[in-house]
């Protein structure tokens, strides 16, 4: 074997780094997972600051070295906007922290915000080969944790993308959630004159409304509003699109020859039993937007906005909004939170570490039941919920096994609060007032592989598409929808 | 300023009316629309407010609304030429006005406010309109000189009969509705228990009867479905299907309860806002 690299040629030197990554491969199988430092169970259950910690330097490095640096980099293919994972974790195993954030922001808007709330289990971290190797997923290496060391670092400090000359041509973004986001930088560094509408108070959409601060801190949404202002995309809040201005008007009368609807989910599902009608029902968007927008955790020291004050809480559903709002309710001071789903844990949607957190925040668990109905007294208040046992059948069109309920396995669950995490469907409010906008059976607007809708000019995108998105797939669709924006807008050559 | 108030009245001891500059809001709003505001944009409640009227020219709205709770407390605080948090709509789908014939227009306490609207663009339709206006006392009722300008026939009555027909707005539109020919339809907003007792009275007459429902609300865009009503034994959302629906059809007993649904807490709110702000207050208070 010649030892002098200097001698051999490109190709060799390659399949002699190879041949040196393979022997390093059995030392990188033995490096242990990094665990994600964490706020203490029981402090934190009375507390709304954030429950993750982040990685230290040594930590992220670490766990940037498990990474196999695989030739096809399997985690790419997982990755909904095909972040460069492989090679951005390669700069974190070198100390390179500003390389790797660059190489995530090709392709990437918001790394400190997906870092924290994508299911990564189930996207990039599923394919990877380390986790393939144990046959444990939670053995993958940890791309969302390395992620968000790299964004965090830069906290702040991140430069203001640079915008391109006015093409004088003006862009409307309906909503300011992630996808909205995306849409209004891309669309700005394009040169264009964006305006981003919101129907709120405040900008941010989901993680401000939605995702709770001990999961996703406010102060990360905030940045990356403050950046979309630094770049000049001029934000309007309290206005409703459809309402105040519709999109006809903002297109015929306003000047906007493009428009984004990222408007999200809109309307929470019941389940359609007796007694959704007491009061101490909610659904998971008003008991979150009460305790986080409106800061009800606060209420009579600095905010008007009153929430149930709970003894027991039982949380429907088994997504991560059903986490979030059970977690929510332990903080709230609630004494016992049970999560009611109607499948097994293994079935599950949320992710497997706001799982975790809720069990060690003391939620308790009641799977493979579901409720039948809420009781109420004579005042309408809620005082019980009687569910009944399941168990799990053929899997169905999901491909998850049916749950099937047990006959006569009746009981009634001691709660004074009822949460409905059990999703959305969408919001009319467009569909009442854009004639010509084409829908489909389920009232999500209908697009084209660019995100174009049936109505020129008008693109669409996020939950109120897909029905129900992530915060990545809103951000894929964004970027996808301003390309095509952009493609649109430009002079003709 | 955006969202300054530019004229206030206290138009009885708990009522009060502000024009409030929301330019889009006053080109876009119809008649039964309303709007979400707050006192303050960093700790305010979010509250539904039905637009009473708009001035397009000079770009305001019009809210008129009853302090019950700390957050129309502090509302109504604000003096002319200071700002609300924000105002955001208008929300909710319009009335239908079109030529039904004749309209009898059923308003109690702050419910009057709210009719105004429609009741207006029900006559510019070419309806001939019966106003019922009811009221605790005479103190307390609101928009007489309005109603009287634009309605065919009006008919006052308050609870202590100190003024106009001792009598609930009840009796009124049950003699209407029992007159030839019957009203085409009606239209009833005030207090959900005022509501529920005049479609009891319409629907022995079969008159149709449209209500505006006023539920406790966050968002006003169909995203927290706090507002949800039971109409026709289905769940409807007051923000994104009303707020006016077939009063035959909403369960106003469920509605009641909910109504209801953190009145302790505002109960506790207003009183530790009162303890704290008693030399203020206390000058316009009995």
């Amino acid at each position: 074997m010649p030892t002098n690299p200097e001698d051999l040629n490109r190709d060799e030197q390659q399949a002699c780094l190879q041949q040196l990554l393979d022997k390093l491969a059995k030392d990188r199988y033995a490096i242990a997972p990094q665990p994600m430092p964490a706020q203490d169970p029981i402090k934190r259950r009375r507390t709304m600051t954030e429950v993750a910690l982040g990685y230290t330097e040594t930590q992220a490095r670490l766990e940037a070295l498990r990474c196999l640096q695989c030739a096809n980099a399997p985690c790419m293919e997982g990755c909904p906007v095909r972040i460069r994972i492989r090679d951005f974790i390669a700069e974190i195993a070198r100390g390179e922290y500003g390389a790797a954030l660059a190489i995530i922001k090709e392709n990437s808007l918001l790394p400190a915000v997906c870092g924290r709330v994508c299911p990564q289990e189930v996207q990039c971290q599923e394919r990877c080969t380390v986790g393939k190797k144990f046959k444990d997923v939670n053995m993958s290496v940890s791309i969302g944790r390395l992620e968000r060391y790299v964004a965090d670092l830069a906290q702040g400090g991140g430069q203001t993308p640079a915008v391109a000359p006015p093409t004088g041509k003006k862009v409307a973004v309906v909503g300011s959630g992630p996808g909205g986001i995306v849409v209004a930088a891309d669309t700005r560094r394009a040169g264009h004159d964006v305006t981003l509408f919101e129907a709120f108070h405040k900008p941010g959409g989901v993680m401000i409304y939605g995702i709770p601060e001990f999961r996703l801190p406010k102060a990360i949404a905030q940045q990356e509003i403050d950046v979309l202002k630094k770049m000049g995309v001029k934000i309007v809040c309290n206005f409703i699109v459809g309402r105040t201005r519709t999109i006809e008007q903002l297109m015929k009368e306003d000047g906007f020859e493009a428009v984004y609807i990222g408007v999200g989910a809109g309307l929470p599902k019941f389940m359609g039993i007796e007694g959704e009608h007491l009061v101490g029902v909610y659904s998971a968007n008003e008991y979150l937007t009460r305790a986080n927008l409106m800061r009800a955790y606060e209420f009579g020291k600095g905010s008007d906005t009153p929430i149930t004050v709970s003894k027991n809480v039982a949380v429907v559903g088994g997504g991560n909004v059903a986490m979030d709002a059970a977690r929510m309710a332990v903080r709230l001071g609630a004494e016992n939170v049970y999560l009611v789903y109607r499948r097994s844990e293994a079935e599950m949607p949320a992710r497997v570490e706001e799982v975790h957190h809720a069990k060690e925040e003391g939620v308790i668990f009641c799977t493979l039941q579901n409720p039948k109905r809420i009781l109420g007294n004579a005042d309408g208040h809620v005082v019980g919920m009687e569910c009944l046992r399941y168990e799990l059948g053929e899997p169905d069109e999901s491909g998850r096994r049916r749950p099937v309920a047990i006959k006569g396995s009746e009981f009634v669950m001691d709660v004074d609060t009822v949460i409905v995490a059990i999703g959305n469907k969408a919001n009319p409010l467009i569909q009442q007032t854009t004639p010509g906008l084409e829908f489909n059976q389920w009232g999500n607007i209908v697009v084209d592989e660019n995100c174009r809708t049936s109505l020129k000019g008008v693109y669409a995108g996020g939950d109120i598409v897909l029905g129900a998105a992530t915060v990545i797939l809103a951000m894929g669709q964004g970027r996808i929808a301003a390309q095509a924006i952009n493609a649109d807008l430009a002079p003709p050559t | 300023m955006l969202y300054q108030i530019t004229n206030k009245k206290q138009l009885s001891e708990n009522v009060f009316q502000m024009d409030v500059v929301a330019p889009l809001v006053a080109q876009a709003r119809k008649a039964g629309q309303f709007v979400i505001v707050s006192p303050d944009a960093e700790t305010g409640e979010r509250i539904p407010l039905t637009i009473a009227g708009a001035d397009p020219e000079k770009g305001t709205i019009r809210l008129i609304f009853q302090r019950v709770g700390k957050t129309t407390a502090l509302m109504a605080e604000i003096p002319e030429g200071g700002t609300l948090g924000y105002v955001a709509g208008p929300l909710g789908r319009p009335t239908h006005i079109e030529t039904f014939g004749t309209v009898v227009c059923v308003g109690g306490g702050i419910g009057v406010a709210p009719l105004l609207p429609i009741a207006t663009a029900m006559k510019e339709a070419g309806n001939k309109v019966i106003s019922i206006l009811g009221a605790r006392s005479k103190e307390l009722l609101i928009l007489e000189e309005e109603f009287t300008a634009l309605s065919d026939q009006i008919v006052i009555v308050t609870d202590d009969g100190s003024y106009g027909r001792k009598a609930l707005v009840t009796e009124p539109l049950k003699e209407i509705c029992a007159g030839a020919p019957k009203p085409d339809l009606a239209v009833a907003i005030g207090p959900t228990i005022m509501m529920k007792f005049c479609c009891e009275v319409t629907r022995e007459y079969a008159v149709p009867t449209q209500v505006s429902l006023n539920t406790i609300m966050v968002d006003g865009t169909g995203m927290c479905g706090g507002c949800r009503v039971e109409v026709g034994g289905q769940t409807k959302f007051v923000c994104v299907d009303g707020p006016e629906f077939d009063g035959h059809q909403v369960n106003f007993d469920l509605m009641m309860r909910r109504m209801n649904a953190f009145k302790d807490l505002e109960k506790r709110a207003l009183e530790q806002y009162y303890k704290e702000h008693k030399c203020k207050i206390g000058l316009d208070r009995k």
